[in-house]
């Protein structure tokens, strides 16, 4: 006899579950326990919106608040994705508004978004809460407009780094005098003014402000007075961060932040003028988050302000803090988790700034606690990574990106080959990779054989043949997301894997050695799979199979070959394969 | 321009892996003749042709007999193959042979395991929207045919949609190819040439910190500023284009670019009216079509105003350009006076 709790315990029971994976995990047990768990589950992450239908979700999950999306591939923030490829969140919304009344939040990520879908948000969701539209674009700001205007209680509005069309600066008007729910606006990415009477009286009657990030264009001068009717802030983005000599914007900027004793994150700083920073410094020994990525100040100002931060846990940084700084950050931020130190010239390295692997050797030794590195620099050594390898073996996300594509090991003149193969031997629960330099098909044997939590990994200008990405398919079995380009790997290598794809959720390769044959063989293969070759050139001819494909694109999908492909991708025409 | 591929056709091969961009430029540059090649050096194809491959594998002393990628492929041309070796995925024991890809060579397959050639008129290869036109440049062959769905024959056949059908020039040509110019006259220390998405910073910050040094005033020094890239669109196109005004130093430059990105929707747009779907246009008439009063360049700047692009220095252009747009010279007569009488200029 099998005795069951009763749904409504087991229900409850499930509430606390609260992560997807165990959710995915506790829905597969049995199928009463599948159909409890699908009726109330509130949250659903997709981490490729064209891997299922929002039909498919809608009738798996009828009772979601919560849902997330993400579009392009990652590569589309650098430009690798021709515009018009897809990503677009219009049928979602507008399924969702038929199907979800009770819809709270809805967060996109590289997704195209019109004004009418927002507007559509605004008016279908009476408790509509939350919107996060990261790297999104194809709005503008009228579906602002509509958003203030309509979804009486928002919480969160974050447009981080979307691509926004500034037709105006009067959508934050648009709040209405009733509106006091706000906690989190994150503007920073619009690029015109905003209207500072409209944003002053936002501040003032959201008595649950927490989060503020302000665009470049809203003056230092006007940030103590958005400060003072906001000092409960918690997280501050600053706009503009200079004003002239201004002794007053000054000492009102330093009394204001003297007020914000909850403040623990700073971002912003757009045109820093040093002299002003010391206005901030009463905050520092509490911040745990510090974004100066867009502050071009130069090493001993950062150094100032790293010696003052012991509690910093998060920082993004420019090149421009150089070794010393970092040296300055491993002595004075024992409690350090992730670093990002961003390049502040492209192309050529800067004389004058003096970043090399010694800083980052520097932090792995000091910061016991650190996970996460972004590197951008011009010079690495086995040895370096190496004795990195070995400081941190906690590290779960390593991306380094050496700036020169294939560039050795400057003491040795060897591919940086072992060093990698060292970091992942030694950092066991690496769930993400990013490698640079000169490599051969030996790194990734290295990474196929010891790199067992890898979940992304990201090849560039690296390998020497199929071995090597047949190492990294064959090898890396938690693998889920894998972008290369420009490697010399082809249909071998991927013909040999096809049962890896349906294990991952994409597979992203440009500029390699793959031909419309493999991609046909694979189509065939793999039913499961949308097998999406990009040709802008317009110069592949289908026909030949020994034709290189530019850009292939592979994803799993319950969904089928998707509608929405521009011209310039192709696809095997299944319903053709289907009549022979 | 170099060919990308320096085949001796014996030994091995030397890798030059180009950069995307470069491989770009050579695909644009080159002929349409497509001949079969054996990335691993198994065939005698001769000659070079850089318009297959925008790479070249390194063919150096990859044994391929010992590596295990060669395994599940019984019937390919190692004839001393043990077809039972075991694999890493075993699925792959049903692979059907890559090589040699020659359709002259006969595979001889065990089993049910089809020749390569016979799997070639398996699956049709279409343009993702469900095409009902079908439209035709010099290069491509298609089967005509006007409906969508084309049965199998003997080759795979292909569907193109008229309105969506892409050939525009991948805007790293020009990149490579003006930042080229310019680094040899301007900027001897950045003389490398720009890849495309490489670093891998957003676009969002590389237009940040372009603006940050130019404010700065520790600029000096400093070669070659970093890309500035803005959306192009054009009325009448399906989608839009971005590219990088910093990779041009003149208007000329930004002018060729944009008319061969965008070419493709001209002739689609010339196609439409009543021209057979064979017809090919000369690139003359291509020229009239954008530089007649059939179309203008114009630009949106800081202040959200449109203009007539090329009024100003070009370096006062780029610093106030938000976005270009290519429109029909009867739009743009309200721009500015001089906009219609530019215009006229030109027929």
């Amino acid at each position: 006899m099998v005795y069951s709790l009763p749904e409504e315990v087991l229900e409850h029971v499930f509430s606390f579950i609260t992560s997807d994976k165990d959710r995915n995990v506790v829905s597969v047990v049995c199928k009463s326990w599948y159909e409890i768990e699908r009726w109330c589950r509130r949250k659903v992450f997709i981490g490729n919106c064209y891997a299922v239908s929002p039909a498919i979700m809608i009738r798996r999950f009828p009772e979601v608040r919560s849902v997330e999306l993400k579009g392009k591939p990652h590569f589309a923030d650098f430009n690798l994705v021709p515009e018009g490829w897809g990503g677009y969140a219009c049928s979602w919304i507008d399924e969702m508004s038929r199907s979800y009344p009770w819809l709270e939040e809805i967060r996109l990520k590289r997704m195209v978004i019109t004004d009418e879908s927002l507007e559509l948000i605004s008016t279908s969701f009476k408790n509509f809460r939350v919107l996060v539209l990261s790297s999104c674009e194809g709005f503008s700001t009228d579906g602002l407009s509509a958003i203030a205007a309509n979804c009486r209680n928002l919480r969160e509005l974050d447009l981080q780094e979307s691509e926004v069309m500034d037709l105006s600066g009067h959508w934050l008007s648009h709040f209405p005098d009733t509106f006091t729910s706000l906690e989190s606006l994150n503007m920073s990415c619009l690029g015109s003014e905003v209207s500072f009477s409209a944003l002053e009286r936002l501040v003032a009657m959201s008595p649950n402000l927490k989060t503020l990030r302000l665009n470049r264009a809203v003056p230092l001068g006007k940030l103590s007075t958005l400060l003072q009717q906001a000092p409960q802030l918690v997280e501050l983005g600053t706009g503009a961060y200079s004003s002239g000599i201004r002794s007053d914007v000054y000492s009102a900027l330093s009394k204001a932040f003297l007020g914000c004793k909850e403040l623990k994150g700073l971002s912003g700083f757009w045109d820093v003028d040093p002299s002003y920073l010391p206005a901030f410094f009463s905050v520092c020994s509490r911040l745990t988050t510090l974004n100066l990525s867009y502050a071009t100040i130069r090493s001993p100002d950062i150094t100032k302000v790293i010696n003052l931060c012991p509690n910093l846990q998060r920082l993004l940084v420019l090149d421009h803090i150089e070794d010393s700084g970092l040296n300055a950050l491993a002595l004075s931020c024992k409690n350090l988790q992730e670093l990002r130190v961003f390049p502040s010239d492209m192309y050529v390295a800067d004389a004058n700034v003096t970043l090399t692997e010694q800083g980052l050797v520097s932090v792995t030794q000091g910061c016991p606690k650190l996970q996460s590195v972004l590197y951008f620099c011009h010079q690495m050594s086995n040895s370096a990574l190496i004795t990195i390898a070995k400081n941190r073996p906690n590290l779960t996300c390593f991306r380094l990106c050496i700036i020169e594509p294939r560039t050795p090991d400057y003491l040795t003149h060897e591919p940086l080959d072992i060093g990698f193969g060292a970091i992942v031997k030694h950092c066991k629960n690496l769930s993400r990779l990013s490698l640079s330099g000169l490599l051969t098909d030996r790194v990734f044997e290295y990474i196929g054989t010891h790199a067992k939590k890898l979940d992304m990994l990201s090849i560039a200008f690296a390998g020497d043949s199929d071995l090597g990405l047949h190492h990294v398919l064959s090898g890396c079995e938690s693998l889920k997301k894998l972008e290369i380009r420009d490697c010399p790997f082809g249909d071998t290598a991927l013909l040999a894997n096809v049962a890896k794809l349906a294990t991952m959720r994409s597979l992203w390769m440009s500029s390699c050695a793959v031909s419309i044959g493999a991609c046909k063989i694979l189509s065939r293969k793999m039913p499961m799979l949308n097998v999406e070759v990009i040709d802008e050139n317009g110069t592949l001819n289908p026909k030949l199979d020994n034709c290189l494909v530019e850009k292939l694109y592979v994803y799993r999908t319950v969904a089928g070959p998707r509608s929405d492909m521009p011209g310039y991708i192709w696809t095997m025409d299944r319903d053709s394969a289907n009549k022979i | 321009m170099t060919p990308l591929l320096d085949v001796e056709g014996d030994g091995p091969g030397n890798v030059s892996l180009m950069t995307s961009a470069s491989t770009m430029e050579s695909v644009f540059q080159s002929n349409p003749g497509l001949t079969e090649r054996n990335y691993l050096g198994l065939s005698d194809c001769s000659s070079v042709d850089s318009s297959a491959g925008i790479l070249e594998v390194k063919r150096s002393n990859l044994n391929l007999k010992a590596t295990e990628l060669r395994l599940g492929l019984p019937g390919s041309q190692s004839p001393g193959r043990d077809p039972d070796v075991d694999l890493a995925s075993s699925v792959c024991l049903d692979e059907k042979p890559l090589f040699p890809l020659l359709p002259s060579q006969n595979i001889v397959v065990s089993g049910s395991k089809r020749g390569f050639s016979d799997t070639v008129d398996e699956g049709n290869w279409m343009f993702g929207s469900v095409a009902s036109k079908s439209l035709v440049q010099g290069k491509f062959i298609t089967d005509a045919s006007a409906n969508g769905k084309i049965s199998s024959g003997t080759q795979p056949t292909m569907i193109r949609d008229a309105t969506s059908k892409v050939v525009p020039q991948e805007q790293t040509h020009a990149t490579y190819g003006a930042s080229l110019n310019k680094v040899n006259t301007s900027n001897p220390p950045a003389a490398k040439a720009q890849v495309v998405g490489w670093p891998p910073v957003r676009s969002f910050r590389k237009n940040i910190l372009a603006t940050n040094s130019k404010n700065n005033d520790e600029v000096d020094g400093k070669p070659g500023p970093s890309a500035l890239f803005v959306k192009v669109s054009m009325d009448g196109a399906p989608y839009l284009r971005k590219v990088d005004l910093r990779s041009y130093t003149t208007y000329q430059q930004l002018s060729s670019a944009l008319e061969k990105m965008f070419s493709c929707f001209t002739i689609g747009q010339c196609g439409s009216q009543g021209a057979s779907g064979r017809e090919n246009l000369s690139e003359s008439k291509l020229r009239d079509l954008l530089h007649g009063s059939e179309y203008v360049l114009t630009y949106e700047d800081k202040d959200g105003d449109w203009m007539l692009v090329g009024d100003v220095p070009w370096d006062l252009f780029i610093d106030s350009c938000k976005r270009l747009k290519i429109m029909k010279g009867s739009d743009a007569i309200g721009l500015a006076p001089r906009a219609m009488e530019k215009s006229k200029n030109r027929n």
